[in-house]
């Protein structure tokens, strides 16, 4: 098998984009791989090219000059042959030899078809970013109950609202730009229900006093929020949601100290859709199984370890954004340019950026570390959260597994993490694989550790007639051939 | 506007939006039924992490909605999970 | 074996809270022994977690595996009986052996005819299509075996483990480092990792595939080496495969000692509605690495069997590395060479079936006669003294 590229970077969101327009500015050929119809990630999810003019989106969006000029950098390195980009295209496994790395993936662009791809290149570099994290309730999974970062995708990846009475939960700054961009789109915010206190932010000073833009955003946010008269209910939570076929209300309790709800202050709001999310869970999913370290972010959650040049702990990978710790999109578009300024010094290119702005890079990454490492202590999740869980509240959507289950399998067998929570009760064996309600149930047996996922060998569904196709084409036997 | 059909009926949709987001457009946010409980499902985490929006699409099972975009002439099936 | 004191209780630790442990376990506290299990793990988290539960007559050749495995099956019955069969969702749902070509088909029917001579029940099977409708076409016959069962392994050890703390056995999470050996060289207790001594007239070394290094740390080396397996995990369906379905080279594979990677094909629907997918054999050491050419040649080798696979989607892959011995067999029964260590391991893929007759067998073993069916004198194929020079050392 012939090499793609010198370098395959997996993500086009924030970091991605950056690394692969940093790497082909210093003369490297790139293949950029990303499982969307797009590229810009979460963060500036569009719709496709050809249907932007029918689904404007560019209000909902922050910093699009940055996203235009790295657009611009792709499509000029695409004409001239460096650039590799595979849209809709979903990586299932990743794997090294002596020489690299193999990219296994599914090109989805004619889905439900699919049709294997792989891209091999001595360097691999992987932006995955992150999903939103969740704390179950009852009545999480009723249909118009989603993740505040799906009510988003729908309105800047379709332009869609999800529901006209809107109420938004959780814990952390995402809160704000979604409660701003469907009240400017005509939906009535009911309520943001913030988990932290409103006086949060103010224990953490010195990285707020020094980030002064996101000041500006918040501010921003702020205004926008105000002119439609949404308001945010600090120290409250979304403890229910109820309804038949679909939400039609939740119960919103103050919180204690402790983040468990306070007996006697719920009250009932009606609504037709809501939004929860308490933070981010990184997509280690294609890193984990290469044996790359993982360190505690601080913020709950296991992210790869890197060096101070977004260098895994394997030769030859490298990490940019959330992978590496959820911090917004100027902290993984600063960590993409380190990260391919490594990639262009091992490969033993010309060093593009060049110092100056390399160390730049550096200082900003520094600054944005520790702005989110402020924001991971300002909106911690709740240790009493698991109060508003009743017995019968489903943890895992996928197989309908019970809290009582879970707590059973820990009060009965000692199960002390999620993987063994999962081989007593079936949570987190489903389709999911333990994506959503992993974190969660981590939470449950083991609060004190941050939460690493269990190892995913398979990082998407992809159908066996495509691999038995593989096989018996024999195009797959390379790795046989060693055994 | 183009269309596609679920379970038979036509639906409207805007050029570029998925499965899930033209369904959503529509008022539906439910369209699955879960295996055990058979309790109603639809789109929750909207980028292809949760499978909560599985549909059959042109009789490929397990595809899900909030990925895919929606094509004129496309034929979606709502999916009852022991259907398979 | 003279560890049996009469009346007062005897000391065991087992170590290792996998299927096998816990089975010892549960046989020892019934038989009212002093059982501390001690695992450095949770239970059931080394490879009783990697596999599929199976619980096999068919791919077992007259002999002595054949001989375990055929008392384990009336063991596991009851165990269902006695702890709950729902509770490790035990399913005696048969196994179907299919041949693909008339030469296949006439060599299973041989070995299908030795293995009824041993007292497995077999079934010729003509038309496959009768027992799994979605099989593929043109499968010229194979062997119904109707006494092949599952469990949900994970399960099935905890629910052991739990009977057995309701026996009276205790459980501790820590690592053993070495034997504490008395004046005449007898085991008189474990060291663990943390410096703590725990008490022990016996020792039973349950460690599945780190067999080997606890044998050592024991003073009673055995061979005990990891074989890598994968097995592939579907989305949910609706029943579509009703017995464990497998193609008959899956035996040669078993009971073959090639270092390369062998892929034979094994089929099987679970409670929760997926599909598990084998059997992959390699070599390599405790390499963890993704292997995607064994996924995709199980993969292709599925789809061969039951088409309808093709379109079906691979959810989870996990490997996992059995414990197998040189010549294949369990190691099962006292070392000479350390007095009051037992052996229980080596069980290769077969660990979850020959559980619980492996936890009667080192029961009889520590008490000194026969327990629940198993006979010391009738297995001393198993012993670990078929490993040992006459002067004692490991050959």
């Amino acid at each position: 098998m012939g090499e793609t590229a010198d370098l395959v970077v997996v993500g086009a969101g924030p970091a991605g984009l950056a690394a692969a327009v940093t790497a082909l500015a210093g003369g490297l050929s790139v293949a950029l791989v990303d499982s969307g119809t797009a590229v810009g990630g979460q963060y500036w999810r569009h719709p496709p090219d050809h249907a932007r003019p029918a689904i404007p989106t560019a209000d909902l969006h922050h910093g699009l000059r940055e996203y235009r000029a790295l657009r611009r950098a792709l499509s000029t390195a695409r004409a001239r042959g460096r650039l590799d980009l595979r849209l809709a295209h979903h990586v299932w496994s990743v794997t090294r030899d002596d020489d690299g790395f193999t990219v296994h993936s599914v090109d989805r662009r004619r889905a439900p078809e699919e049709t294997a791809v792989a891209l091999r290149a001595p360097r691999l570099l992987v932006a995955t970013g992150a999903y939103d994290r969740q704390l179950p309730f009852p009545g999480w999974d009723l249909p118009g109950v989603l993740t505040v970062g799906g009510l988003q995708a729908l309105l800047k990846g379709g332009g869609v609202a999800a529901g006209r009475r809107v109420a938004l939960g959780g814990t952390g700054p995402f809160l704000l730009p979604v409660a701003a961009g469907l009240a400017s789109r005509g939906v009535e915010v009911v309520a943001v229900c913030e988990a932290a206190g409103p006086s949060a932010w103010l224990r953490q000073p010195g990285p707020l006093l020094r980030n002064p833009a996101k000041w500006a955003e918040g501010a921003r946010y702020g205004l926008t929020l105000a002119r439609h008269g949404v308001r945010l209910h600090p120290r409250t939570a979304i403890v229910a949601a109820g309804g038949t076929d679909r939400v039609s209300s939740v119960r919103i309790a103050s919180l204690a100290p402790d983040g468990s709800p306070r007996p006697g202050t719920e009250r009932r709001v009606e609504v037709d859709a809501v939004g929860v999310g308490w933070g981010f869970t990184p997509q280690l999913d294609l890193l984990v199984p290469l044996g790359c370290h993982l360190t505690d972010s601080g913020d709950g959650s296991a992210v790869v370890a890197v060096d101070t040049g977004q260098r895994t702990t394997v030769p030859g990978l490298y990490a940019a954004g959330e992978v590496c710790g959820v911090g917004g999109a100027r902290l993984s578009l600063a960590e993409g340019r380190l990260a391919a300024g490594s990639v262009l010094a091992d490969h033993g290119a010309a060093p593009v950026p060049g110092r100056r702005r390399l160390a730049a890079a550096r200082a900003t990454v520094a600054g944005q570390r520790a702005f989110a490492r402020a924001m991971a202590r300002a909106h911690p999740i709740p240790p009493g959260w698991a109060k508003w869980l009743t017995d019968d509240t489903v943890l895992c959507r996928c197989e309908e597994v019970t809290a009582g289950a879970v707590r059973a399998a820990r009060a009965d067998c000692g199960a002390s993490d999620h993987r063994q929570v999962k081989q007593l009760t079936r949570a987190g064996m489903g389709w999911c694989q333990g994506r959503i309600c992993g974190p969660a149930v981590h939470c449950l047996v083991a609060p004190h550790r941050p939460y690493a996922p269990t190892e995913r060998l398979i990082a998407t569904p992809v159908t066996l007639g495509v691999l038995a196709d593989l096989d018996d084409a024999g195009e797959n036997t390379e790795g046989a051939a060693h055994e | 506007m183009s269309r596609f059909s679920v379970d038979g009926e036509p639906l409207g949709f805007t050029e570029g939006q998925t499965v899930a987001a033209a369904l959503v457009a529509a008022g539906r946010v439910a369209w699955r039924t879960t295996r055990v409980g058979r309790r109603p499902r639809g789109v929750f985490c909207g980028i292809g992490v949760c499978f909560d929006c599985l549909v059959t699409i042109d009789g490929a099972v397990g595809q899900r909605a909030c990925l895919i975009p929606a094509r004129a002439g496309m034929t979606v099936t709502t999916q009852e999970d022991d259907d398979g | 074996m003279t560890l049996h004191r009469g009346v007062s209780a005897l000391k065991v630790v087992v170590v290792g809270a996998g299927a096998v442990g816990a089975a010892c376990a549960f046989h020892a506290a019934s038989a009212g022994l002093d059982v501390t299990v001690v695992d450095r793990g949770p239970v059931g988290a080394g490879t009783t977690s990697r596999g599929e539960g199976n619980v096999l007559l068919s791919d077992k050749e007259p002999g002595p595996e054949l001989d375990l495995a055929r008392l384990s099956r009336a063991l596991w019955d009851e165990a269902g009986d006695e702890l709950g069969a729902a509770s490790f969702e035990l399913e005696p749902k048969g196994g179907l052996v299919v041949a693909s070509t008339g030469e296949g088909l006439a060599a299973l029917g041989e070995f299908a005819a030795r293995q009824a001579r041993a007292g497995v029940r077999v079934e010729r099977v003509d038309d496959v299509r009768k027992l799994e409708p979605h099989i593929a076409p043109g499968v010229p016959g194979g062997v119904h075996y109707p006494q092949d069962a599952q469990v949900q392994p994970v399960l099935a050890a905890a629910a052991l483990l739990r009977a057995a703390v309701e026996r009276g056995a205790r459980t501790r999470t820590a690592e053993v480092a070495a034997a504490v050996a008395g004046r005449n060289g007898e085991v008189t207790g474990v060291r663990t990792a943390a410096g703590e001594t725990l008490p022990a007239d016996a020792v039973v070394n349950a460690a599945g595939t780190w067999g080997g290094e606890l044998g050592r740390r024991l003073g009673a080396p055995v061979e005990v080496l990891p074989r890598r397996g994968f097995v592939l995990v579907t989305e949910p369906l609706p029943p579509m495969v009703r017995h464990k379905v497998y193609s008959a080279d899956y035996v040669a594979g078993v009971a073959s000692s090639d270092a390369g990677l062998e892929t034979s094909c094994v089929v099987e629907g679970t409670r929760g509605g997926t599909i598990l997918i084998g059997a992959s054999r390699e070599r390599v050491g405790f390499d963890t690495t993704m292997n995607p050419a064994v996924v995709t040649r199980l993969a292709a080798q599925a789809c061969r069997l039951f088409p309808f696979l093709r379109n079906t989607h691979l959810i989870r892959t996990y490997r996992g590395f059995r414990p197998y011995c040189p010549d294949h067999l369990p190691v099962v029964g006292p070392d000479p060479r350390a007095p009051g260590v037992v052996h229980a391991c080596g069980h290769e893929g077969a660990g979850i079936g020959l559980a619980p007759a492996t936890g009667a067998l080192v029961t009889a073993h520590l008490l000194g006669r026969p327990w629940r069916g198993a006979d010391p004198a009738a297995h001393t194929a198993l012993l670990p003294d078929r490993f040992l020079t006459p002067k004692g050392a490991a050959q």
